[in-house]
């Protein structure tokens, strides 16, 4: 069997679908640590998103990486959602899918697709106008800035309510796919268990956890 | 109890099939649900109507034979069991039960609520065996010690009757827990280590062929399989799937 014939089997799609979803994982760990820091301390807020707005390997390795993983995982999940989906041709008069499997495992479409309308908005919030602000306006370097610009956007009640909504459904993306990556990377045995508890506790903590952020700073401005 | 049935009725292969309502009446609890069927099938021919095809065999839950998607469900609304395992005891008098054939790309109908699995037996044939020497020195099995653990999980494994209710019910119409069921009953045993790397390479390769859908790890498979067999096993296979791709 050829390499290219492996690569496009079902099973490496699975698992290039997993990988790529860890690393995300691992990005929003990061994410939601920086944001956190934010509730506690304006000062040391300023300081890890300078840090992680201005590191050169962070700017200029990390940030196309993740734009890549972000691409590869959406672009992936819609490919193989269209085969999964051509695999039936006639649909069933009645399906009980309720019946076997949860909301979210079935799901992952949906969720994804919400959690992909948010990158826009997240994206046209907070990523374009920092880029404009510092490559094409080549502002000078600021290190307070980055609290009260996170403050502002989460002074309209109906962007905050985007954003909860938002990571309401990044829950449920996760609740079924962070053990699913564990799953299709072949990772079932005496750990598995512990793993599937990290797993809720993360898809519960991580979300909820960035909804509370966006309210807290909604009603602290 | 007296029941009102919605049936897929489709004459062939290449003709359209739509859902047709029937009503049986007299059905006893105690009655399995193809014993349903037959009495159903009784009072159409002695109205002179075509029969309901359906796919059975042993009828008592071993030749994996018989099918049908009850009420949404592969095998119906009980768990562990086949269609012709499964109770009438399960519905209630004036339930309207849909009865439906197994539906994937991978299983086309071949009448009524009969599909073709020959699928499966192509994914065996490209790599589901072990080469055995039967001249007549063959060793026997026995012989070579084998940890209990291993052969338990081989076991399990092994009691896949490749009935195809993990590709009915999965919403992907996916074929990983028979095809890792069939790949695991070998590759845990020393029997079936020589041809292991070829072996899941060759049976994915033919299942991806057959057209079926992706495992998004539902667990819909694990519910809804008559035998119990673990989505453990798909891990398994992935690990063995990968292992054998990158050596």
């Amino acid at each position: 069997m050829t390499n290219s014939t492996i690569l496009k089997s079902s099973i490496a799609k699975k698992v290039a679908m997993a990988l790529s979803g860890l690393f995300l994982i691992t990005f929003l760990s990061i994410h939601f640590f920086v944001n956190l820091t934010s509730v506690f301390s304006e000062e040391l807020f300023n300081m890890m998103a300078h840090f992680m707005g201005n590191n050169p390997i962070i700017q200029f390795v990390m940030q196309p990486i993740l734009i890549i993983g972000v691409l590869f995982h959406f672009i992936m999940g819609f490919v193989l959602d269209f085969k999964n989906r051509s695999s039936r041709p006639i649909a069933y008069a009645k399906y009980n899918g309720a019946s076997n499997a949860s909301w979210s495992s079935r799901n992952m479409i949906i969720s994804g697709i919400v959690v992909l309308s948010f990158l826009g908005l997240h994206f046209y919030d907070f990523w374009v106008p920092e880029m404009a602000y510092k490559y094409v306006e080549a502002n000078p370097l600021n290190a307070q800035r980055y609290y009260h610009e996170l403050g502002e956007k989460f002074e309209s009640p109906i962007r905050t309510a985007i954003y909860s909504f938002s990571f309401f459904f990044l829950f449920l993306h996760l609740w079924h796919g962070f053990n699913s990556s564990f799953q299709s990377i072949g990772v079932n045995n005496k750990y598995s268990k512990a793993i599937h508890k990290f797993g809720y506790a993360f898809a519960i903590i991580v979300p909820f956890g960035f909804i509370f952020i966006a309210l807290f700073h909604h009603f602290n401005h | 109890m007296k029941l009102a049935l919605k049936i897929w009725r489709q004459n062939d292969a290449s003709s359209k099939g739509k859902m047709v309502d029937y009503t049986v009446e007299k059905i006893e609890p105690d009655m399995s649900f193809l014993e349903m069927l037959d009495i159903l099938n009784d009072e159409l021919i002695v109205k002179g109507e075509d029969t309901v095809a359906f796919d059975h065999d042993c009828r008592e839950g071993i030749c994996g034979m018989c099918s049908l998607f009850i009420n949404g469900e592969a095998h119906g609304p009980d768990r562990l069991v086949t269609t012709c395992q499964l109770h009438m005891r399960k519905f209630k008098d004036g339930d309207t039960i849909y009865i439906e054939p197994f539906r994937a790309k991978g299983f086309p109908v071949i009448k009524d609520l009969v599909v073709d699995r020959s699928a499966f037996d192509r994914i065996q044939q490209s790599g589901g065996f072990i080469s055995v020497n039967t001249s007549g020195n063959t060793i026997d099995a026995n012989t070579i010690p084998i940890p209990k653990h291993d052969a338990d999980k081989a076991f399990d494994a092994a009691t896949c009757i490749g009935c195809g209710a993990c590709v009915a019910t999965c919403k992907n119409s996916s074929a990983m827990l028979f095809v890792s069921a069939k790949v695991s009953q070998f590759s845990l045993l020393p029997q079936g280590k020589v041809e292991a790397k070829e072996r899941v390479l060759n049976m994915v390769n033919q299942m991806d062929a057959e057209g079926f859908g992706n495992c998004t790890n539902t667990g819909a498979c694990e519910v809804e399989c008559p035998k119990g067999i673990s989505l453990e096993n798909i891990a398994r296979m992935n690990r063995e799937y990968l292992k054998s791709s990158i050596i």
